[in-house]
């Protein structure tokens, strides 16, 4: 892998450069500057950053406090704890109070891999995307991570992110990052059939459609970073052009990407939709690429799940 | 701003309004609006810097009300001080489609966010005081909770959290009425000793012994605006359904909705007091 910049210190920069010249911005961490890359934050803008301690309900409640003040604030931890632990404040203190909380799930999906199904989460898709009110998004690389925090820092509505820990493979460059706000991102056009992906694994999936073309599957490959609002009209399109579809997560079974395009599809354009995620189980033991490996979630594992639901 | 022996007689009046929008909704938490009442009363008509004229000034003070079931109690006071119509609140208080629901809602003028799940007001208002603080405002903050929902741990890291900052621009007041759906407080999950609890986390404590005296909340409430260094936490100790022996110090009454029998006797009894009042 070239890239060697997590998309958490892609974050940290975007806060950073802006927090200059706006005063509003607050990043808050619990405990968490360290893991989350927002260290230099805290040292560079020390009036516009709040430690809480290893107290997360306490860290969302803060933040919406914050943001009902008129602050825009970015709190920070790991998803597994930011998504579990405070879900009660980010329903009711962020999406039901209406405030600017912007929620990063740092470490997420199987990103800790060997410490255990306690630091690991594959249920934040399904837990914030039901919370009215809340949108989730999942940034596939680090150009990505940084349209998506500018354009953030443009809207006053809360949001949930989540981002992985270790550096990810460039999907797009610095020049070539097509973005636009709650638009999926066609990362390669294709007739035959389509992958929609979102987080880390858009970089496999791009990998999985070289592969199946070279084969003469003409694979479309959609970046649907924005789980939530996801974007509709590109899942129809996508049914309506190729054959079948199958939807990639770093998630639980249910609840996730998988079962929203399933949903959209099955409702206006009925076509095949196969999900590839994580398994309903503590996940094997491995840094996150074994894991990833070992569950077909890797190119050669996504071309053949292609080629299934086209048979 | 009002006196003393008028805001005692006013609390009267709003315990009169209160139970009229319960009987109205067909329901409420009568005990906690009762015992809560003087407080709310002291803060929005002498305490805070709060009026529906100023309701989206930056330097208006604020108000949580983490314990949002007393809602009942609220939307009196909030009624009284012109932020909503009490016909309005009377007529449609938990019918179909109303804006009024049992708990605070901050679509509603005067509210500021939304409760009604425990132990979520401290930490807030520990983040609305760090933002006044960090912008210079003299915003001051106050979030009212119960005593039986200090047993939620969030509530905990928001001491820890207030003392850390030295916030003494936040105030929390603790509705010290003993008694909770189950039964007393020190039976469901012991509370006791508070005072010793809350200092021992950095707080400047202050026991209002009776948590029902205007007067006494009154000085409560200025030894919390001269304290500097730390954050002031009232234990107002207050009773349960007050104003009436039909429901005071009652579990039971938490969440009971009068007979009419007892409603008689309960409108009786609020009317004698407020008429005992000097006017």
């Amino acid at each position: 892998m070239n890239n060697t910049i997590p998309n958490r210190q892609v974050i940290c920069e975007v806060l950073s450069a802006h927090a200059e010249t706006d005063r509003d911005i607050v990043v808050l961490c619990s405990d968490s500057r360290g893991s989350a890359s927002l260290a230099p934050f805290f040292k560079d803008h020390p009036g516009q950053a709040v430690e809480v301690g290893i107290a997360e309900q306490d860290l969302v409640g803060i933040a919406a406090g914050l943001a009902k003040a008129g602050k825009k604030a970015y709190a920070a931890s790991p998803a597994s704890f930011l998504t579990t632990r405070s879900y009660e404040q980010c329903k009711v203190d962020c999406a039901y109070s209406g405030t600017n909380v912007k929620l990063i799930g740092i470490s997420g999906g199987i990103s800790y891999g060997a410490l255990g199904m306690s630091h690991h989460s594959a249920q934040d898709i399904a837990a914030m995307s039901a919370i009215p009110g809340m949108r989730v998004y999942l940034p596939s690389d680090r150009h990505q991570t940084k349209h998506l925090f500018e354009a953030l820092l443009q809207d006053t509505q809360c949001a949930y992110i989540r981002t992985g820990r270790n550096p990810v493979e460039d999907v797009y460059s610095g020049a070539d990052c097509p973005f636009e706000m709650d638009h999926a991102t066609l990362v390669r056009d294709g007739r035959d059939a389509t992958i929609i992906a979102c987080g880390e694994m858009v970089s496999p999936a791009k990998a999985a459609a070289e592969i199946l073309t070279a084969e003469g599957i003409d694979t479309r490959v959609l970046d649907m970073y924005c789980v939530k609002p996801i974007d509709r009209a590109a899942v129809l399109a996508a049914a309506e052009e190729t054959h079948a579809i199958v939807t990639v997560e770093e998630h639980a079974p249910f609840g996730g990407l998988g079962s929203m395009v399933a949903q959209i599809v099955s409702e206006a354009c009925p076509k095949r939709v196969l999900n590839i995620a994580l398994p309903d189980a503590p996940v094997i033991t491995g840094n996150s690429q074994q894991v990833f490996d070992h569950y077909g979630m890797n190119a050669a594992g996504i071309a053949a799940r292609v080629r299934e639901a086209l048979a | 701003m009002m006196e003393t022996t008028e805001l005692n007689k006013l609390s009267w009046q709003l315990r009169l309004d209160t139970l009229d929008i319960i009987m109205a909704g067909g329901g409420g938490h009568i005990g906690g609006d009762m015992s809560v009442m003087e407080i709310l009363t002291e803060l929005y008509f002498r305490e805070m810097q709060v009026s529906p004229d100023r309701a989206e000034d930056p330097n208006r003070d604020y108000f949580i009300l983490s314990k949002g079931h007393s809602m009942e109690a609220y939307y009196a006071v909030l009624c009284a001080r012109g932020f909503l119509s009490l016909e309005d609140v009377r007529s449609r208080f938990s019918q179909f489609g109303s804006p009024y629901i049992g708990h605070p809602h901050n679509t509603l003028p005067g509210i500021e966010m939304n409760s009604g799940s425990l132990g979520h007001g401290l930490p807030v208002a520990v983040g609305l005081a760090l933002a006044a603080r960090m912008d210079q405002r003299p915003s001051r903050v106050y979030v009212v909770t119960g005593d039986g929902e200090l047993a939620e741990g969030s509530n905990w890291e928001g001491f820890m959290s207030g003392a850390m900052y030295h916030l003494d621009n936040l105030c929390c007041i603790i509705d010290r009425n003993r008694l909770q759906i189950s039964g007393g407080t020190e039976d469901v999950m012991a509370l006791d000793n508070l005072k010793d609890k809350l200092s021992a986390f950095g707080w400047q404590v202050v026991d209002a012994m009776d948590g029902n005296s205007i007067e006494e909340l009154h000085a409560a409430f200025e030894t919390a605006r001269k304290t500097k260094g730390a954050p002031t936490a009232i234990i107002a100790h207050t009773v349960k359904g007050r104003g009436s022996s039909v429901m005071e110090n009652k579990a039971s009454w938490h969440h009971h909705v009068p007979n009419p029998e007892e409603l008689s006797q309960i409108r009786r009894d609020l009317l004698q007091r407020k008429e005992a009042c000097a006017s």
